[in-house]
């Protein structure tokens, strides 16, 4: 399959690529590593005008702490968060991530941001970044800007990001003592979408009391979910096994998957149960 | 739209237009005719298209020739050094790892990669490290130990 016409260009910089999107339109797509939109493009789901490749500009591709901040940068692929021995001491979640994410050849392109920004709940990042209450800075042609990760998904491959605007780095709280966190999901095979997963992180103080928690669910709704019942539920509290079975049922019950090749509603919703249960005790264990 | 794009192919410098849309793996069969790069699902799971490109393997149905400008790039047909077999082609020879081969060449270069990464493999690594490549032969016992044998002769060079 070949994408149908469109005109390509490089922007080597920043203000490139928003000197580009500025005179090309909003029918103009940025890619970075690609390996989500240009599947689009070949089956005909999308079909921009023009594409602006924003893969090669530079400085972009970082995983450093600051700031009492974890901040990645959107052009880091995959398997540079798989190789990072900064994630795999402190932020594990990524690295049980990175390993379910496509596979490795896929991994060598696509990048944290382009997996954020493409706007797909069926995409592994955005459940982590609801877990970790992510903030993400984005340039476009009248500077920078903050959005939250619970403004960030409006829909089915909708953001809050304007056409000419750019993901360009993911900040996440720096790693603290007492704090864990686990992401699982269930695929049928290496590179298939999930059938559900699971994302948590926690943290503890020193009497076990749950002082923070976030949950996020991928491929069971419109948009990447934040299961803010369960949240509630055990935030404050000393998380119990009965605790842990009822964020299992809510997880079922507030998910919204639908019937597909990948098995009915109800059994997805046994999945998220089992997953979210699985998460919550990998995160405890990991945070003790 | 035409871009002239220059890049490296098995050592060669070559340079050539090619148009926006023109896939990577479509330009190195038809614009090169190296054909040992195969094309399977053309949906970026199967792995038979798999390339090194700057010493990266990637799936060449899935990256647009232009993005390749200014890059250097490794096919099957660009391993074997003055017609003596890589370790990886040998050890798929030793192990007749290979059934109707179409899958082949993909795997191999994905082994490059990986090796490269993890010269020690454990099994369970290997399979991991090649889950993105398909053998619809299902000859996946016999991969798997002929890139065992490779690492281990790999290993052995570099001592």
């Amino acid at each position: 399959m070949i994408p149908s016409n469109f005109n390509y260009h490089k922007a080597n910089t920043l203000k490139d690529a928003f000197a580009l999107s500025s005179s090309l339109g909003e029918e103009a797509k940025y890619m970075s590593g690609g390996h989500s939109l240009l599947p689009m493009m070949k089956l005909r789901f999308a079909t921009p005008t023009d594409i602006i490749d924003i893969s090669k500009i530079e400085g972009l591709s970082y995983i450093r702490e600051e700031d009492n901040l974890l901040k990645i940068g959107a052009l880091t692929t995959q398997v540079e968060m798989e190789r990072s021995s900064l994630i795999e001491e402190k932020y594990p979640i990524f690295k049980d991530a990175s390993k379910l994410i496509a596979d490795p050849a896929v991994r060598n392109c696509g990048t944290i941001g382009g997996n954020i920004a493409h706007g797909d709940a069926a995409n592994d990042q955005p459940s982590l970044m609801i877990a970790l209450r992510a903030n993400f800075v984005v340039e476009g042609p009248n500077g920078k800007r903050n959005i939250s990760v619970d403004d960030f998904f409006h829909g089915f491959y909708m953001t809050s990001l304007d056409p000419s605007e750019i993901l360009v780095e993911i900040q996440i709280p720096q790693y603290v003592d007492g704090s864990g966190s686990a992401y699982h999901k269930v695929e049928r095979k290496v590179g298939d979408y999930a059938t559900s997963g699971a994302a948590v992180y926690l943290e503890l103080d020193g009497s076990e009391y749950c002082k923070q928690i976030g949950i996020g669910l991928t491929n069971v709704s419109a948009t990447p979910m934040r299961l803010s019942r369960a949240e509630d539920l055990l935030k404050g509290k000393v998380i119990s096994n009965e605790l842990i079975q009822e964020a299992g049922k809510i997880a079922s019950e507030d998910c919204e998957p639908s019937s597909d090749l990948r098995g009915s509603e109800a059994y997805k919703r046994s999945v998220t149960n089992t997953l979210t249960k699985d998460m919550i005790n990998a995160a405890l264990g990991r945070a003790k | 739209m035409k871009h002239e794009i220059t890049l490296k192919i098995n050592g060669e410098s070559i340079t050539k237009e090619v148009d926006s849309r023109l896939l990577l793996v479509h330009f190195i069969r038809e614009n090169l005719s190296l054909t040992g790069t195969h094309i399977g699902c053309d949906t970026s799971n199967c792995g038979a298209c798999t390339i090194l490109l700057d010493g990266k393997s990637i799936k060449a149905c899935t990256y647009l020739a232009v993005r390749a400008d200014g890059s250097e790039i490794t096919t099957i047909e660009g391993i074997a050094e003055d017609g003596t077999n890589h370790p990886i082609q040998k050890a798929f020879h030793d192990q007749h790892a290979l059934h109707c081969g179409f899958c082949t060449p993909g795997i191999i270069m994905r082994s490059i990669d990986f090796l490269e990464h993890n010269p020690n493999p454990t099994e369970e690594e290997i399979r991991w490290g090649i889950s993105g490549n398909l053998c619809r032969c299902t000859g996946y016992n016999n991969i798997v130990k002929a890139i065992k044998q490779a690492a281990n002769e790999m290993k052995n060079e570099t001592v």
